[in-house]
This record gives structure tokens, sequence and C-alpha cells, in this order.
């Protein structure tokens, strides 16, 4: 182990004591459509992974004990970091988009400044649901097509019919296991972003 | 009936670890950075130990609960309690408010800056 991301140190590098804004990016997509790649490419420490369980009140009454039933939801996902300052810290989270996952939304991502939808287009349906819950959950997003095929069989029009995306949300192709790409996608977010505060702000 | 905080594998050892409380304090956000005010006393609690001695830098919970191997919801309970004891300080992020809002455009634009100089 470890030797795969042998250019990111072993043990967690601290950081700067001026550190004070920490900040959230959320990549969501299907199974193996590249998170932990998209994340360890721009992050200065190796991913980090960890999980939150939620214990509910279930509806019944167990009938052979007698007990409330109680479901256990637990969600994985890992992380990685970005200095983007000595004050400012981004968080980018690769986080998995199945239907178990929502339910923690609002404990982990409130006040995310937004997301990735990551698509691989042999999968498409995998996106369907995560951009549904975005769009839920009022938050800002831009979808990023990785690659696998290395050309595109679909153009970024067609996948934009495919997936009802509405025009106003950008879309970006993108290789998840290079640096330089990722980079475009997380500053094409931040973009957009900066587009609609801007709107709001001009309006009274 | 005192209920168990969380059922995972390890639900005993977590069960020890939060003294049986499942309440979390949600104002801690994943987040958050963390930083302690003082060296461990001897006696303490070892999870809060080992919080102690990570946060001598500025610390996110959600990196506190990685390396701790514990969820978020037991990491949120262990810095209750060390912050109500003035063991630690916390900085709290900007952005975090409610769900939709959307940071301004000074903050945004410190962002896009980092980014590009990645
Ligand atoms: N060709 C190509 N392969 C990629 C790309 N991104 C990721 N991969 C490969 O796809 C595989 C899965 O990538 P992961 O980053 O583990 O995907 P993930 O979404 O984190 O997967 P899960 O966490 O298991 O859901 C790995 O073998 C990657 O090397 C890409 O842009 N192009
Ligand atoms: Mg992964």
């Amino acid at each position: 182990m470890g030797s795969a991301t042998s250019e990111l140190p072993a043990r967690r590098t601290p950081l700067a004591d001026a550190a004070e804004t920490g900040l959230k990016i959320v990549v969501v997509g299907g199974f193996g459509v590249g998170k932990t790649t998209m994340v360890r490419s721009v992050s200065e420490i190796r991913p980090l992974n960890t999980e939150e369980v939620m214990t509910q009140a279930g509806v019944g009454i167990d009938e052979t004990t007698g007990v409330q039933e109680k479901t256990t939801t637990t969600v994985a996902f890992d992380f990685g970091r970005i200095s983007l300052t000595e004050r400012m810290v981004l968080y980018l989270f690769g986080a998995p988009g199945q239907e178990r996952f929502w339910f923690l939304w609002d404990r982990l991502f409130s006040g995310t400044l937004g997301a990735v939808v990551l698509v691989d287009t042999r999968r498409m349906d995998d996106s369907w649901y995560a951009i549904d819950r975005l769009e839920h959950h009022g938050t800002p997003f831009v979808v990023a097509v990785n690659r696998f095929d290395g050309g595109g069989r679909h153009s970024l029009d067609e996948i934009r019919q495919a997936l009802a995306l509405p025009e106003h949300v950008p879309m970006i192709d993108c290789d998840a296991r290079v640096r330089s790409s990722v980079k475009h996608v997380l500053i094409t977010l931040v973009d957009h972003l900066y587009d609609m505060a801007l709107a709001q702000e001009r309006t009274p | 009936m005192i209920r168990k905080p969380v059922d995972t594998g390890a639900p005993d050892r977590l069960y020890t670890v939060t003294g049986g409380r499942s309440h979390a304090d949600d104002t801690f956000d994943l987040v958050t950075l963390v930083v302690s005010e003082c060296e461990p006393a001897a006696g303490t609690q070892s999870e809060h130990v080992r919080i102690l001695e990570i946060c001598r830098h500025p610390t996110a919970l959600v990196e506190i609960s990685a390396e701790l191997r514990l969820p978020i919801t037991v990491v949120r309970i262990l810095l209750g309690d060390l912050h109500a004891t003035g063991r630690i300080t916390v900085r709290h992020p900007r952005a975090a408010g409610s769900v939709a809002a959307l940071p301004d455009t000074a903050l945004l634009q410190e962002v896009l800056h980092g980014l590009r100089n990645l």
C-alpha cells in the first residue's frame, strides 16, 4: 500500500496555524466513476476516508422481540484537501450517489459551496438521481464527463439532452487522473458560483 | 433505557467512547477547524488525548474522524466535551449557514485565485 500514491506524504501534514476557514466541494457519482481518482489528483494529502452512521427509529415494532425496529444508515466517503491560502482550506469530498447517501446530505454537506456530478457515459443512468437530489437541495453544480473511452462517442450536447440538464448548468469534459483537468473542473464550478452570486448581489 | 449512539460493527467500543450518549452537537461542521488549548491532563480519556494531540495544529473535524476511525457523529460528541471545558477552540466555516445560501463574491474570488495558483 502507499506505493501507488508515493508522491503524497504518508503522514497527514498539518495545516498552517493561521488556517481559519474551511470550505467544502462535493464530487458525486456512481460506482467506479472516478471520484477517488479526482480527489487524489488535486489533493495535497493522500485521500482519507471516514463514515457517518445514523440510527433512526423505524416505523414498525419487531414482532418477535416487541422492540421498535431501527434502521442504520452508514455512508462512507473519502476526501482530500487543498490549502488555497494561509487562512483558507478547501476540502474535496468524494461521495457515493446512491439513495441512502442523500439521507445524510444535510448533516454532512449543508453549507457546501457546490458539487461536481461526475458522469460516465457508459452508465449515465447513475447520474440522474444525483442531479435530481442536488436540484432538490438547491446545491449549485456542474457536470463533468469522465471520458473513459478517451474520445467522444457522445457530444456534450447529446449528453446534456440525455440527462435533461438545463442550459444554465455548465458541462465539461475531464480526465479525473489528470491534475490540470480536475483543476479546470473546479474552476468551472467556482466560476459558475461566482456568476450566480454576482447576479444575486445585483438584484436588490 | 440507554440507547447506543450508533450501531456498527463495533457498537461496544462506540458506546464506551461516548459514555452512551447519542446526541451530537450539529454546530460542528465537517470542516470546522479545531485547535487544542492545552496538553492532555493525566487520566484523560484516550480519545480526548488523541484529539488534543492531533489538534496542536488546526485540524478539520473530518480529518479527526478519519484519523481516529470513528464516525462523524461520535467525533461531534467528543468535541462537544472538549469544547465545553475549554480544552479546544473551534473555527467554524464562514460559508456554512442555510443550505442554499451562496457565499459572497469576495470569498469566491479568493477561492478562484487559490485554485488558479494550484
Ligand atoms: N480512462 C480513465 N480511467 C479513469 C478515469 N478516472 C478514473 N479512472 C479509473 O477508473 C477506476 C475507478 O476509479 P475510482 O476513482 O476508484 O472511482 P470511484 O468513483 O472512487 O469508485 P468507488 O468509490 O468504488 O465508487 C480506477 O481504476 C481509475 O484509475 C478517467 O478519467 N479515465
Ligand atoms: Mg472511491
